[in-house]
């Protein structure tokens, strides 16, 4: 029972992770909350639905809806950090909110707010070992998502746009003096960034087969609950904050109710801010940018 | 005046109290996620006053203010050391943990919500409305006000010259609660029936939002931004589902032209000039 409790909150845990990464991308490099997240999350599962309702093939049906989240993200790159950077960080936050509130509602009156359950390309298949049942659709949700993070993890360390985007995050000032071309750079971070979350989106709709308009706001607050719970900006704290919280999930459903989930994660997420703002693995530097 | 329009300008009176308990932090670079969670705390202690506990409805509605207010003081001693987009969060979580464990609390109804039997119209919300917009003018205009601009303008360098940030960021803050549970209680008390639900996160960024649109810089932003807020989504009606589409675009489009919101104090200062 309990291992069982275990596994289902590692893959509750990989979908937060991805999008706490996400986040962490943006708020690491840019300083920038992107409340966009939620909708490229929302975009990335509920378009998935969609183009497999209007008859695509499954994987067609996932990369159009990536495709779509990722041309988004880059709308919101133009219409946020690109003109309003330097000023105080309330400002983009404030503009990626607009884009959240337009990309549902341009879902919803496409396709209406209700719910729609997603048939599993995988059928039911599961694999049992022992006591315990594991979903195929979320076994490969967790093994892509930890593959994407250490395949984050090497580009940003090892590739020329790593180097950028690490550079960026230091200063994007003496980035350009420095000869990066910061408004090639950034555009990227919101791509990557961007498809993270949106793969996250798929992900959520392949394991728990429901979709809606809104499907995104309730896991991006998790999200950020984990982003800081493992220490803003850091990739191995989100990492190890989705996790976490996706098992504090899980366990708080099964020992006391799921209504009191809130309480519990976000409880957590308080006394974490108060007690030790930067998280578990963030640096001393408060609200330093690092990655 | 038709029951339509008595309903909008309920709501627009509430919104302008929100508005005015999410600037003054926000005037002082406090970003509060929160305030959906402060009304929540007003409302409710309000309405158990004045229904379990027979209360006037007056007297049950100023200590749902107090309540919010209380609530403010504490979690802004606790939270305040954070700051900027950290503080940001800390107050988002607030609100979560208010409405998570106001779902659970059988005594107030739990997840069926609480019916509220007093009931108040237009006229003292909008009253107190005019108070709180009244208070929040002469607070911006008072050394207090400045104190706030100062330090929102450079924190180190209002340290420096032996203002107690801290403490003046916590003045901002617990008074912005005060204004919260105000909202919450009016609103308690003219819909007649409230659950925790409504008080998500999201009501608590769109306050932010509207006050970030109209402008922190003078009093009159989050007035014009609750304004804003509130009619524009009705005179698109008419537009049924688009309507928030458009709104949506409205504010990304003032945000790209105006970052600063629609009313700065350079505006104005040139209109001043004008007249």
């Amino acid at each position: 029972m309990v291992a069982q409790q275990l596994v289902n909150g590692l893959m509750l845990g990989a979908i937060y992770m991805m999008v706490a990464v996400s986040f962490t991308l943006f708020f690491g490099c840019l300083n920038f909350l992107n409340f966009s997240v939620p909708a490229l999350f929302m975009l990335g599962g509920f378009l998935t639905w969609a183009f497999v309702q209007m008859g695509m093939p499954w994987v067609v049906a996932v990369l159009g809806a990536l495709a779509v989240a990722a041309v988004a993200s880059l709308i919101v790159e133009r219409l946020t950090w690109r003109i309003q950077r330097g000023g105080p960080p309330l400002i983009p936050l404030v503009s990626s909110l607009g884009f959240l509130i337009l990309f549902e509602n341009l879902v919803l009156v496409r396709w209406g707010s209700d719910a729609r359950s997603i048939p599993s390309p995988f059928g039911d298949a599961n694999i049992r070992i022992g006591e315990v049942v594991l979903g195929v659709p979320q076994l490969a949700c967790l093994v892509v998502a930890i593959g994407l993070v250490f395949g984050l993890q090497f580009l940003l360390a090892r590739s020329k746009l790593g180097r950028g985007i690490r550079s960026v995050a230091e200063s994007p000032e003496t980035a350009t003096i420095l000869g990066v071309e910061v408004n090639k750079v950034v555009p990227r971070l919101f791509l990557l960034a961007g498809l993270f979350c949106a793969l996250a989106g798929v992900m959520f709709s392949l394991s728990y087969q429901l979709v809606s308009p809104f499907m995104g706001d309730q896991v991006a607050l998790k999200g950020l609950a984990a982003m800081v719970l493992g220490g803003m900006g850091s990739v191995w704290g989100a990492v190890i904050g989705g996790l976490v919280i996706g098992l504090i999930e899980i366990f708080a459903i099964s020992a006391l109710s799921a209504d009191h989930v809130s309480v519990v994660v976000y409880g957590l997420l308080l006394a974490v801010l108060i007690v030790r703002p930067t998280g578990l693995f963030g640096d001393a530097g408060l609200g330093q940018q690092k990655l | 005046m038709s029951g339509y329009w008595a309903g909008i300008l309920v709501i627009l009176a509430i919104n302008v109290i929100a508005a005015y308990s999410a600037w003054l932090p926000l005037a002082a670079g406090q970003v509060n996620l929160g305030t959906a969670g402060f009304m929540a705390v007003g409302a409710y202690a309000g309405a158990v006053l004045s229904g379990d506990y027979e209360w006037p409805v007056g007297a049950a509605i100023a200590a749902g203010a107090v309540a919010s207010g209380l609530l403010a003081l504490l979690v802004g001693s606790a939270v305040l050391r954070t700051r900027g987009l950290y503080l940001a969060l800390a107050t988002l979580a607030v609100n979560e943990v208010v409405r998570g464990i106001l779902l659970n609390w059988d005594a107030v109804g739990g997840a069926s919500g609480y019916p509220v039997i007093a009931h108040i119209e237009l006229l003292p919300i909008a009253i107190a409305a005019l108070c709180v917009f009244l208070v929040a003018a002469w607070l911006g205009a008072s050394r207090f006000g400045m104190t706030l601009h100062a330090i929102e303008q450079d924190e180190t360098m209002t340290g420096l010259f032996g203002v107690h940030v801290s403490r003046v960021q916590l003045a901002a803050f617990t008074i912005g609660g005060v204004m919260a549970g105000l909202a919450g209680a009016l609103y308690a008390h003219h819909f007649s029936y409230i659950e925790a639900q409504y008080f998500t996160v999201l009501m608590s960024v769109t306050i932010v939002l509207s006050v970030v649109l109209g402008g922190v810089q003078t009093v009159w932003g989050p007035l014009v931004g609750a304004a804003f807020f509130t009619l524009l989504p009705e005179l698109f009606r008419g537009a049924s589902n688009w309507r928030y589409v458009l709104f949506a675009a409205g504010v990304i489009a003032i945000m790209a032209l105006r970052p600063q919101g629609i009313v700065t104090r350079a505006a104005l200062m040139r209109l001043r000039r004008a007249a």
